[in-house]
């Protein structure tokens, strides 16, 4: 393995980790505050049972989140000193801006989880929102910085350097709203589809069970709109990524030859070397169709391209593959919920729909990892698109298998004490006398009983 | 904008970040080792009053790591590429122990109570509380002994290991262990329920705070071959005086106070005899961010990033802060009005 590669590994595993846990640190707020509002006005007290065991889930990927992110601020230069000397002042300001707002989420997290029986119900409520909105915000400025590395703005590049240095330009690089609104939905549907999924696996074994009913229906509210709304977004995504990074595009789709009415084609295993695609099934003309709104539009192939800056061919389209299939099951699910929901049927008597939600459950995150992998290898051998290439960017070094490795196991070692810990005390039966000593608002509770 | 001193500023910014997360931060990792050398009758009680004070508030706390880190990529981009470059090692090392730390931590807060598992992420979180401190002042002494340099022809022991394995990082390292011991012990007294615990960590503190004087001592003869420059500026500055009469005074302030059982001025001192001695090294190494060979003029970033950097941070700070006063507010003992005097046991509201 080369350091190169090793380095890659290292940061695509670092940030396909700390991704699962972003997505619920921007979506899991959401559910409290929604359960915590609706225990607020109906005074069910399931609602706030929900709102404390989703906070309790919130906290303990909170902080995985928070130190798997401190990592990957630290990696940044750790691998790519050449990437952060050259983008460091361009686009620090969304990193300073995401710095404040991962400040305020802490702060409020903190007066969230243990300030139950400190502060007024509407405090707490508020601190909630501030959870919700600061997190959705942090993960806006992380995302546009790496907008910016697919379509960079606010400097001028001069024998190499950048000069005439504008980070209020970059910040505005047109990769932000597209990529932006698909993350923030992804992320909200991913969390939604993540929760409907257990409370639908709890409702499978009980099925008039009151809480899991609630928690299904809040999980839903959230899936269903950002499910519906991803294929808008990704429409405009895939027309922007196809005007401004047409190697990623022609990559996505296996596009090896230029041509007007370009099919979109859907699964197939494409074959670099020869420029074909095998086992595909091809719709005419669809592709130009996402790409510009127009079925006879050109699009340009990898042919355009030299040789040297394709990216990884297979890994692209396989990875936009899974993502889009992924998307259009949830899709599906979230019609079939939203019917469901619309009917008033009771869920818990819908065992088909439940299965399907199941089946759901990882499938949000599963698309985003997808996702990402478009995004990152598809921009290769770039690192800042068409500036800077990911080989001149990474550390001298050596030996960078070793990190590579220390990583992967801790991180490892990370994922099964978490899936092992949320099963133990989410899934299982609440140790009632701790939760309550550490989390339940005993003027609340009291109140209501 | 461009009249401002904007380099003196993004440094006084950086050093300002620094010194709150020694603060705050570290005093948190301080906790993690008390944790690991609670002992006695009451080591029970002391590892809760460490968990229920840490709790709320170590994200947070958490996040001054990460403001520093943003502003040196920001403000000073060749900085940050070159400790990144040579410090790989122990700043890898560190990482570790952040993660470890910190999700052990919240691993042990939200398992159930008493048995086996619970106790091995208390081992865990507590040895990296240890360990993580000793890096981080590692890092920071490599830097200041001028061994942040450009990999060059070098084998790779002498680019890479050398630099920070040579004694003054190692006793930066063991006086920042000490240093943040130190202050999580004067503040836990502040935050201890009972005099018997609020003894306990009196004597911790007294006892840490009396083994910086030597630490410091050692690491300040160390730094007369190792880190001349800042040695010569802490020795002949107009400003060295000064500093030390302060640092000096807020130092016996505090173990006098710990001594008297006044635990709040304890707590003021020991604060500020820590952010005086983290000024000191700033005013010390100034204007050098990689003595001898990169100043802070010379990695600074452009003035367009630097006036919006420092316009980001104040317009941030304003936010910040009136947020990070309600958290405290919240959640010290000390700011929600309740009373302890050496006699009352328990809170007394007013």
């Amino acid at each position: 393995m080369t350091d190169l590669l090793a380095a890659r590994s290292q940061m695509a595993m670092s940030l396909g980790f700390h991704i699962v846990f972003a997505v619920i640190g921007i979506g899991m707020p959401l559910l409290m505050v929604i359960a915590e509002r609706r225990w607020q006005v109906t005074r069910d007290a399931h609602y706030l049972e929900l709102a404390r065991r989703w906070a309790k889930g919130t906290a303990i990927l909170f902080a995985v989140g928070a130190v798997s992110g401190t990592v990957l601020s630290f990696e940044l230069g750790l691998l790519w000193p050449g990437f952060m000397e050259f983008a460091g002042p361009i686009i620090g300001m969304p990193f300073s801006l995401e710095g404040f707002a991962f400040f305020m989420e802490a702060i409020f997290l903190g007066i969230y989880l243990y300030g139950w029986d400190r502060i007024s119900e509407r405090a707490h409520l508020v601190a909630g929102i501030m959870v919700a909105a600061s997190g959705a915000l942090s993960g806006v400025f992380v995302v546009i910085a790496n907008a910016w590395m697919n379509a960079p703005t606010g400097f001028t590049l001069v024998n190499g350097v950048a000069t005439g240095i504008d980070p209020i330009a970059a910040l505005g690089t047109p990769a932000a709203f597209p990529q932006t609104l698909h993350m923030t939905l992804a992320a909200y549907a991913a969390t939604g589809f993540g929760a409907a999924g257990i409370h639908a696996a709890m409702l499978l074994r009980q099925r008039a069970n009151a809480f899991h009913l609630r928690g299904l229906r809040v999980a839903l509210l959230m899936a269903i709109p950002a499910a519906l709304l991803q294929p808008i977004s990704g429409h405009h995504s895939a027309g922007f990524v196809a005007e401004s990074q047409p190697a990623k595009f022609a990559a996505m789709e296996s596009l090896f030859t230029t041509q007007a009415r370009a099919p979109l084609l859907i699964g197939g295993w494409p074959d670099p070397e020869r420029g074909e695609v095998r086992y595909g099934v091809e719709l005419p003309g669809a592709l130009s169709f996402l790409a510009t709104n127009d079925f006879n539009a050109t699009i340009t192939g990898l042919d355009q391209v030299p040789r040297d800056e394709w990216p990884n061919v297979r890994v692209t389209h396989l990875a936009f593959q899974v993502m889009v299939g992924l998307g259009m099951f949830m899709i599906v699910a979230a019609l079939l919920s939203l019917v469901a929901m619309l009917r008033q049927d009771d869920l818990g008597e819908r065992p088909l729909l439940l299965k399907l939600l199941v089946l759901a459950s990882p499938m949000g995150f599963l698309a985003t990892e997808a996702g990402w992998v478009v995004t990152e290898v598809g921009r290769q051998p770039w690192v800042i698109q068409g500036v800077l290439r990911t080989a001149d960017a990474v550390t001298p070094m050596p030996g960078l298998v070793v990190p590579f490795l220390g990583f992967t196991l801790l991180y490892i070692f990370l994922a099964v004490a978490v899936v092992w810990l949320l099963r133990r005390q989410i899934l299982g039966a609440p140790d009632a006398v701790d939760w309550r000593r550490r989390h339940a608002p005993l003027v609340a509770t009291t109140r209501h009983e | 904008m461009s009249d401002l001193p904007l380099v003196e500023l993004t440094s006084a910014a950086c050093l300002a970040a620094i010194t709150a997360y020694v603060l705050f931060g570290g005093a948190d990792f301080g906790g993690g080792v008390w944790d690991l050398l609670a002992t006695g009758p009451r080591a029970k009680a002391q590892r809760a009053l460490i968990a229920d004070t840490i709790s709320p508030i170590w994200e947070a706390n958490h996040v001054w790591l990460i403001l520093v880190v943003v502003i040196l990529f920001t403000g000073f981009p060749s900085a940050y590429a070159r400790i990144s470059v040579s410090l790989h090692i122990p700043l890898t090392l560190m990482l570790v122990g952040v993660v470890l730390r910190g999700s052990a931590f919240t691993f042990r807060s939200y398992d159930r109570r008493d048995d086996d598992v619970q106790r091995r992420w208390g081992m865990v979180f507590a040895v990296a509380s240890l360990v993580t401190p000793v890096l981080l002042g590692l890092a920071a002494g490599t830097v200041a002994g001028g061994g942040v340099t450009a990999p060059g022809r070098r084998s790779f022991t002498e680019a890479y290991v050398l630099p920070w394995l040579a004694p003054f990082p190692l006793a930066i390292g063991v006086l920042t262990l000490l240093l943040f011991a130190f202050l999580a012990a004067v503040y836990l007294t502040v935050e201890a329920r009972d005099v018997d615990l609020a003894g306990d960590f009196r004597r911790r503190a007294l006892w840490s705070g009396g083994a910086l004087l030597p630490v410091a001592a050692v690491a300040l003869w160390l730094a007369r071959d190792a880190a001349p420059w800042i040695f010569t500026e802490l020795v002949e500055a107009a400003w060295a005086p000064v500093l030390h009469l302060l640092t000096a005074s807020a130092a016996s302030i505090a173990l006098l106070a710990l001594w008297q059982r006044q635990y709040r001025v304890a707590r003021t001192a020991a604060a500020t005899q820590t952010a005086l001695i983290v000024s000191g090294w700033g005013l010390a190494q100034w204007p050098w961010l990689l003595p001898p060979t990169l100043s802070a003029y010379d990695a600074a970033a452009p003035t367009a990033t630097l006036a919006l950097l420092v316009g980001a941070l104040t317009i941030g700070a304003v936010v910040l802060f009136p947020a990070l006063g309600y958290l405290f507010a919240i959640f010290g003992r000390a700011a929600s009005g309740e009373q302890r005097t050496a006699n009352s046991e328990g809170p007394t509201t007013p």
